[in-house]
């Protein structure tokens, strides 16, 4: 069955609380997951009060502070620090977002730091995303085509085509939106999530590729594409403002439309 | 995913490969849907202008031609979509394989033996049982 409470092991206790300094004047806690699988001992929630006027204004910049300054064990994954890579994906304030676009203060009281929900940790905020990795492979994101390449030449594409890939491309595959989707949590090992459905559509959408019916063929599956229920939340909580809902739509339409 | 499992994520991932089905399955859901929206409307109008009826009157208001034919696909379409509905439930939260496979078998026959005592009992009106 589906599971709806922690696994006993998996119970998050109160962890250890780091005061901030008697000169603070801003003062925020933030509350961070940790969890490291080879103590053998149960998540727990640690706090870090910061002095927010010693701080960047995005909740990364204090992670960065906290694991500068007060605790180096703190693991997290980061590297552009400006919503580009998709790497500081984690579920932050209980919604899924990049650490280094969310402002510390959007978030009222505590700010509650949690890895991207339902898949494996490896350690404290940083998810095994095997699973959603081999799943963009498999649907071959790339440009496949039966004619030749054009000798000294790129593949021509309209204005119009083009257009098409917008809200499409800008995906910077961090899995927000695919680790909010209740249908991945329950059945992430057969449907394909959303950032992956909206990766597919970026290549049948694209009128340089030639192999949109065998693409099509791939993903008429009871799992793979329709256990979307249209819940929304991955268009809610896409921190580049993407609609892999509207994406997941536009395929079902086309398997109407070859009906 | 099994964790003692050797075999690589994508091998994994690509699986049994794609069933080539879903859309039939995810269009009757749609076009039942649609259909029920004006019979149940009918269906329920229908009910409150009945109230305070007695029975003969009721019994020739369901033996009427017209009226017999809309509850037959009334009832074709609430268990048409009722089974389909319920199997994406039982698919979504039910991951025992033989649990599944028995809940999946039990929806269809009780949704399809509901089915036939209701145009049973339709049709006994309907013909004068």
């Amino acid at each position: 069955m589906a599971e709806f409470s922690l696994p006993a092991n998996s119970k998050v206790k109160i962890g250890n609380t780091h005061k901030a300094g008697a000169g603070a004047k801003r003062v925020k806690a933030f509350k961070i997951y940790r969890y490291d699988p080879d103590t053998g001992q149960n998540p727990r929630l640690d706090t870090y009060e910061i002095d927010l006027d010693e701080c960047g204004p995005m909740v990364l910049d204090a992670l960065i502070k906290i694991k500068n300054e007060v605790d180096t064990s703190v693991t997290f994954r980061r590297s552009c620090r400006e919503g580009i890579c998709g790497s500081c994906a984690m579920n932050i304030d209980g919604t899924n977002t990049l650490a280094c676009l969310k402002s510390i203060d959007d978030v009222k009281g505590d700010v509650k730091i949690y890895p991207l929900p339902h898949m494996p940790v490896v350690k404290d905020l940083v998810p095994d995303l095997t699973q959603p990795y081999a799943q963009l492979a498999s649907i071959e994101p790339w440009l496949k085509s039966k004619s030749p390449p054009p000798p000294d030449e790129e593949r021509r594409q309209s204005t119009e085509e083009r257009e098409k890939l917008d809200g499409l491309w800008e995906c910077v595959l961090c899995f927000c939106c695919s680790t909010s989707c209740p249908s991945y949590w329950w059945n992430g090992d057969r449907y394909l999530g959303p950032a992956i459905l909206l990766q597919a559509y970026r290549w049948i959408a694209d009128s340089r590729d030639e192999y949109t019916g065998e693409r099509l063929d791939e993903l008429e599956d009871p799992f793979r594409l329709y256990r979307c229920h249209t819940i929304m939340n991955c268009t809610k909580t896409c921190p580049k403002g993407l609609n892999p809902a509207k994406a997941i739509g536009e395929i079902k339409k086309l398997m109407v439309q070859r009906m | 995913m099994t964790d003692n499992s050797m075999r690589t994520p994508i091998g994994r991932v690509r699986g049994l490969g794609s069933a080539k089905s879903g859309l039939h399955h995810w269009w009757m859901q749609r076009v039942t849907a649609v259909a029920l929206i004006p019979l149940t409307l009918w269906f329920v109008a229908s009910l409150i202008s009945l109230a305070g009826a007695g029975y003969a009157e009721t019994v020739a208001w369901l033996g009427s031609p017209v009226v017999a034919v809309l509850m037959i696909a009334l009832i074709i379409a609430t268990f048409y979509h009722a089974a389909l509905g319920l199997q994406v439930v039982i698919e979504d939260y039910v991951h025992h394989e033989g649990v599944k496979l028995a809940l999946l078998l039990g929806v269809k026959l009780l949704a399809s033996l509901l089915a036939i005592a209701a145009l049973f009992a339709v049709l006994k009106l309907a013909f004068g049982g």
